[in-house]
Parts: C-alpha cells; sequence; structure tokens
C-alpha cells in the first residue's frame, strides 16, 4: 500500500491519527506524517477509513503495484 | 415518489425559516422535516427575508466545506447572518473562522502545536484533576446544583485559561462577556461584549510582554517580540476566538450531553457497565447533538451542486444537526447509537474550519462526563426534563441550567 499525505494541504486537525493510530501521527508541528516502519500502512485496515477521515482530503492511498 | 414530489420536497412552496428553536433541545425542530426531506440541497430563509441554499446530505456538505470558493470572510459584502446579532458584528475580522486561506493556513499554523492529539493526550492528568475538583465543590455544597454554573462551564474554562495562559479568577467577567456575544440578547450587546473582551485581552497580552507566563498567549507574546510576523491586533484577535470557542461550545457539549444521557436512561446504563463504548459515544453525541447547528458561508463563484447551481454571492448554511442526519450514512438518525459507528459527522465541520480544538473537546468530554456518572451513580435531573431552560436556535445548542440531585 502506497501512502501519500500532502503536507501543503494538511491542517493539522489529527483525524488520521486518531483514525489509525499505529500508522499516523502529528510532528512537532502538528502535521501529519507516517510512523517510522509504518510506511506502507503496516497492513492497517484503517488507513482507507483515516484517509476518509481528513477534512482536507490531504491522504491518498493507493495499492502498490509490482 | 413521483417526479411532482420530489420537485415539491426540494423547492418548498414556503421556505423554511432557518434557524428555528429546537422544542426537544437535542434533536432539530420538528419544523425541519421538510429539509431532511430535501438532500442534498433544501433553500430556506434566514432572519432578515434573505434566502439561502441549506446543505442538507452528508456528502454535499463535507463536499461543499472542503470546497474554498465558498468563503467564510465576515467582512465581504453581502456574507449572510443567521441573526441580527451576528449582522451587527459583520464587518468586524475573526480570527480563524472568519477568514479564508491563505490567511487562515498561516493563522492555524503559530496555534497548531497547542492543539494536537499528543497535546491533548498531555492534558488529560490536568483535566481529570479539574474535573475531580468541581465534583468535590458541587458534593460539598448540593445536593441539588445547577450542573451548567457547578461543572459544565467551569471545567472546560479552567483548562482553556491554563493551555492560553488567562487568569482563571477573570472567568465571570469572561464568561458574561462571551454569553452576551454569542447571545445578545440585543445586537449592541454583541457589539458591546466584542470590544470588552478585546479591551480586557489587549491589555492582559501587554502585562505579558514585560512578564511572560507559559501559556499559548505568552508564546505568541515572544513570538511577537523576537519574530514579528503577528501584531498585537491580530494576537488579541486569537485570544478572543480561543478564549470564547475554548470554553462555551465545551461547556454546552457537557450541560447538553448529561441532559441527553439522564433522559435516555437505556443508553445511560449501557454506557456505564462499559466504559469502553465511550470514546464512541462521544462520536455519537457530537452527532446527535450537533451544538453548532448553522455554519455559514458565501459562495464567492457559481458552484455545480448534483444539477443545481449555487450563485456567486449566494448565502449557503449548513445545518449540522441535518446534515448529522442523513439517513444514508446513519440509518435510524434520531437514535442514540453507542454501536455505530459514527465518526465522519460534522458537528466539528469539514475543510481546512474543521474545530482547531476538537481534540482537546474530546478529551474534556469523555473525562467530565465518564467520572461525573462514576462519582454519582444516582444523578438525576431535579426538574421535569421539559420544564429546563436551553438555548434559542439561533446559537450554540446547551442547556441554561441543568437542576439535578443524586
Amino acid at each position: 500500500m502506497r501512502i501519500g499525505i500532502d503536507k501543503d494541504t494538511c491542517i493539522g486537525a489529527g483525524q488520521c491519527a486518531l483514525t489509525a493510530p499505529d500508522v499516523f501521527t502529528q510532528d512537532d508541528d502538528g502535521y501529519s506524517t507516517l510512523r517510522p516502519g509504518r510506511e506502507d500502512g503496516g497492513g492497517s485496515a484503517l488507513v482507507r477509513e483515516a484517509a476518509r477521515a481528513c477534512p482536507v482530503g490531504a491522504i491518498t492511498v493507493s495499492e502498490r503495484v509490482g | 415518489m413521483t417526479d411532482t414530489d420530489t420537485t415539491t420536497n426540494t423547492h418548498p412552496a414556503a421556505p423554511v425559516a432557518f434557524p428555528q428553536d429546537r422544542t426537544c433541545p437535542y434533536q432539530p425542530p420538528a419544523a425541519y422535516d421538510p429539509l431532511r426531506a430535501a438532500r442534498p440541497l433544501a433553500r430556506v430563509t434566514l432572519f432578515d427575508g434573505r434566502p439561502a441554499w441549506l446543505v442538507t446530505g452528508h456528502a454535499a456538505a463535507r463536499r461543499l466545506l472542503a470546497d474554498q470558493r465558498l468563503s467564510t470572510d465576515r467582512t465581504r459584502d453581502g456574507f449572510p447572518a443567521t441573526s441580527a446579532r451576528l449582522a451587527a458584528v459583520r464587518g468586524r475580522k475573526t480570527a480563524l473562522l472568519g477568514v479564508d486561506d491563505p490567511e487562515h493556513r498561516t493563522q492555524r499554523r503559530m496555534v497548531l502545536p497547542e492543539f494536537t492529539l499528543r497535546r491533548a493526550a498531555a492534558l488529560r492528568p490536568h483535566i481529570r484533576r479539574i474535573v475531580g475538583e468541581r465534583l468535590d465543590a458541587m458534593v460539598a455544597q448540593g445536593p441539588p446544583a445547577d450542573l451548567v454554573t457547578a461543572f459544565a462551564l467551569p471545567v472546560p474554562s479552567m483548562v482553556i485559561c491554563a493551555l492560553l495562559g488567562v487568569p482563571y479568577a477573570d472567568h465571570d467577567f469572561f464568561e458574561e462577556q462571551s454569553r452576551r456575544l454569542l447571545r445578545g440578547p440585543l445586537p449592541a450587546d454583541t457589539m458591546d461584549a466584542r470590544d470588552r473582551l478585546e479591551e480586557y485581552l489587549g491589555e492582559l497580552v501587554d502585562r505579558k510582554r514585560t512578564a511572560p507566563g507559559d501559556g499559548l498567549l505568552d508564546d505568541l507574546v515572544r513570538r511577537q517580540r523576537d519574530e514579528g510576523g503577528i501584531d498585537r491586533e491580530q494576537l488579541v484577535a486569537f485570544a478572543v476566538i480561543l478564549l470564547v470557542a475554548g470554553h462555551e461550545t465545551t461547556a454546552n457539549m457537557i450541560s447538553l450531553g448529561t441532559y441527553t444521557l439522564l433522559t435516555n436512561p437505556g443508553a445511560l446504563a449501557e454506557l456505564r457497565a462499559d466504559p469502553a463504548l465511550l470514546p464512541g459515544a462521544v462520536e455519537e453525541l457530537m452527532r446527535v447533538l450537533s451544538i453548532a447547528d448553522g455554519l455559514l458561508r458565501m459562495a464567492t463563484e457559481d458552484i455545480e451542486v448534483d444539477g443545481q447551481t449555487v450563485r456567486a454571492g449566494d448565502a449557503v448554511v449548513f445545518s449540522t444537526s441535518v446534515i448529522n442526519r442523513d439517513e444514508s450514512v446513519y440509518p435510524d438518525p434520531d437514535a442514540l447509537d453507542w454501536h455505530r459507528p459514527a465518526r465522519h459527522h460534522v458537528a466539528f465541520g469539514f475543510g481546512i474550519h474543521q474545530c482547531l480544538g476538537q481534540n482537546l473537546a474530546r478529551a474534556e468530554l469523555e473525562i467530565a462526563l465518564h467520572t461525573l456518572f462514576d462519582r454519582l451513580p444516582t444523578l438525576r435531573l431535579a426538574a421535569p426534563a421539559d420544564e429546563i431552560p436551553f438555548k434559542p436556535g439561533d446559537t450554540i445548542q446547551g442547556m441554561l441550567e441543568l437542576p439535578v440531585t443524586w
């Protein structure tokens, strides 16, 4: 799974980290970032739910090709 | 349903007035039923006779709240108002909530680190202590008690004071001004309350310049002194919105949430039996109560919405109580159900203006409701449920008072 976070769009609402705390967290400035070692979603079923929870659509999820 | 019926539902002959007072404090008024039948958009009439689009559909609401062709800048010519009180302060700059990007982004960035999930989690012990102390004081003086003045209002007030660096000793003053700002009753009250809050917070910020403490306002004062990029007027505007939004909204959720639980004993018993339901219950209460019911925007360009055209200059209002009862997302939407996935409600808004303090609010609500019912297992209303006064429809919803005994 490939997870993209558009940091220029992110407003730091924290909804991704609230929904899928094993994958997403907030950096010191408050913006969304992936937890180290979980850049591929770590098999979490909640990643797509986290993307849907983002109020500004800053998270994109796609299946890794190849 | 025939085509004729659909047309009638989408464009009622006499547009419904919006907002209207609720009859049950946690359900939209029955007068909104035609609006609930017209999704995703309905036509309503505002207090001054101006027609407006009311967004009623959940998917459309999420799309439109994130659409930057809808402005929230209250100083724009022709920006709508849902009450005479709001119209009176329309020309005045409001920080965060009242500015569009890119200015909004710059403002939010300055205060964001204080409102992260991590920060809310770090504040939990502090919130627990405040909640415990307020309950101790209430129990020492009662029963009975008015839960609004003894608990629902002081808890978030103390939390936001500590976070911002505002002396809680001044709470009688700023709570009263917040009340006048949000409920008037006269438009002149709203103007005057805003002036007084700005004057008070301006003096506070000036004092902090010589003796900064460790609150968020102190951090902003240091930033102003050392880096610039924010002037005094902006700092005061931040202080006003953070202080008012930081205590009024959560206080309303605590009072109305408690009322809702006490009038739904089955749901309360289930929640008591399994505290693990609590985080989901807080989301469900946010969804059902929808206390900020009427978010305002103005279209700056023509926008197509499911075959209808919102024209540039049109007033657009989001009824969160109606949106959060979209049957296609929430079956049996008026019912409290701790097991439903209530996430994705728009009670905190959506888009760039989604509530900055939502993570703090969730922590406060969880701790306040859990501790209250844990500590006082016999808590009950001390007056008939339908006689307890609550706030009118044109402001943040909540209880005016909440007589309880135990």
